[in-house]
C-alpha cells in the first residue's frame, strides 16, 4: 500500500474500519499456540471457572493484534513509531471485534510528520481497548 | 501481596531465534493475510530479508522469554489472579523471520490499587537484534485481582 500524505489528513478522519470473525474457541486456540500466552483462562474451560468467570476470555493480545491489523491495512508498518494498548473489558467467547481509529492530532517532532491516532475495539457489550498509535508520515 | 522487593529485578537476558513457521502460523491466527506476513517468497519480492514480523511480535518474544508460569513464580503470584492492563510498543526497526532478537525484562514498578485489592505489576523490556540495534521497547502492566 501507499503511505498517505500528511498534508492530505485532518484531525477527525477515520480511518478504514476492521471487523474479525466471530471470536470461537478454535481462534483462541490457535492464538494461545502461535502467540505463546498459554494462559489457560483462554482455554480451558475449568480453570475459568476456578478464577471466578463462567466462561473463558479472549486474550487481549488478540483484539491488539486486529487493531495492528487495521493499521497495517492502512500504512506500511515502517510506518508505525508506537501503539499503545489499554485493555478495559474482556472479550468474550462468540463476540465479534469492531477496530476502527481516528486522527486526533497533527505534529511535527525532530523533522519528521507525525500523525497521533485514537483506536478503539469494541465487542457488542464494551469497548475491549482504547489504543493511541503514533505514524509517520511524508 | 506482591512484595516490592522485586521493583527493579532483572531477568537474564535470553536470546529467541525468529522462525518463519511461527510467523505464519501467528498471521493465520490472526486472519492476517497480507503476504509480507504470510509468504515468504512475497516477501523478498517486496526487498525484505524475510517474512516481517507484525506490530505486536515483540510481546511474543516478551512471554517467550520468560514463560508466564515462571514470571508467576517469581512474583509468589497464580494465573488466576492475572490479567493483562496495558501493552506498549515503541518501534524503531523492523523484525524478521531469521533475526535472532535478545529479550532483556525488567520489573520498573509495583503498584497497589484499591487498597490492595488490585495490584499492578509494571515491566520494561526492551529487543535488540543480532546486530546490536534495538528493535523495539515495551512497557506491560500486569494486573493482580487479589479479591
Amino acid at each position: 500500500m501507499t503511505l498517505p500524505k500528511f498534508d492530505s489528513l485532518n484531525v477527525g478522519d477515520e480511518i478504514p474500519a476492521l471487523t474479525t470473525p466471530l471470536v470461537s474457541r478454535h481462534i483462541l486456540a490457535l492464538y494461545c499456540g502461535a502467540s505463546g500466552d498459554h494462559n489457560p483462562i483462554h482455554v480451558d474451560l475449568d480453570f475459568a471457572k476456578s478464577s471466578g468467570l463462567d466462561d473463558v476470555i479472549a486474550h487481549g493480545m488478540l483484539s491488539a493484534g486486529y487493531l495492528a491489523q487495521m493499521l497495517t491495512n492502512w500504512i506500511p508498518q515502517s510506518a508505525l513509531r508506537s501503539f499503545n494498548n489499554r485493555f478495559t473489558a474482556m472479550t468474550q467467547i462468540g463476540d465479534t471485534v469492531t477496530c476502527s481509529g481516528k486522527i486526533v492530532e497533527k505534529f511535527e517532532k525532530d523533522g519528521e510528520k507525525f500523525v497521533r491516532l485514537e483506536l478503539y475495539t469494541n465487542t457488542p457489550q464494551a469497548q475491549t481497548i482504547v489504543a493511541e498509535a503514533e505514524v509517520v508520515l511524508t | 501481596m506482591i512484595d516490592k522487593k522485586h521493583i527493579g529485578y532483572n531477568f537474564p537476558p535470553v536470546t529467541i531465534p525468529v522462525e518463519e513457521g511461527r510467523l505464519k502460523f501467528l498471521a493465520k491466527s490472526l486472519g492476517e493475510t497480507k503476504g509480507i506476513y504470510t509468504d515468504p517468497d512475497t516477501a523478498k519480492a517486496a526487498g525484505l530479508p524475510g517474512l516481517l514480523a507484525p506490530p505486536t511480535f515483540p510481546f511474543m518474544l516478551e512471554i517467550d522469554a520468560l514463560d508466564l508460569v515462571d514470571f508467576m513464580s517469581v512474583l509468589g503470584e497464580t494465573l488466576e489472579k492475572l490479567l493483562h492492563g496495558e501493552e506498549n510498543f515503541n518501534y524503531y526497526a523492523p523484525i524478521y523471520a531469521g533475526d535472532s532478537i535478545t529479550v532483556r525484562k525488567k520489573i520498573t514498578d509495583i503498584i497497589d490499587k484499591k487498597g490492595g485489592a488490585l495490584q499492578f505489576v509494571i515491566s520494561d523490556n526492551t529487543f535488540t537484534n543480532q546486530d546490536g540495534i534495538i528493535v523495539a521497547e515495551t512497557r506491560t502492566n500486569y494486573v493482580f485481582r487479589h479479591q
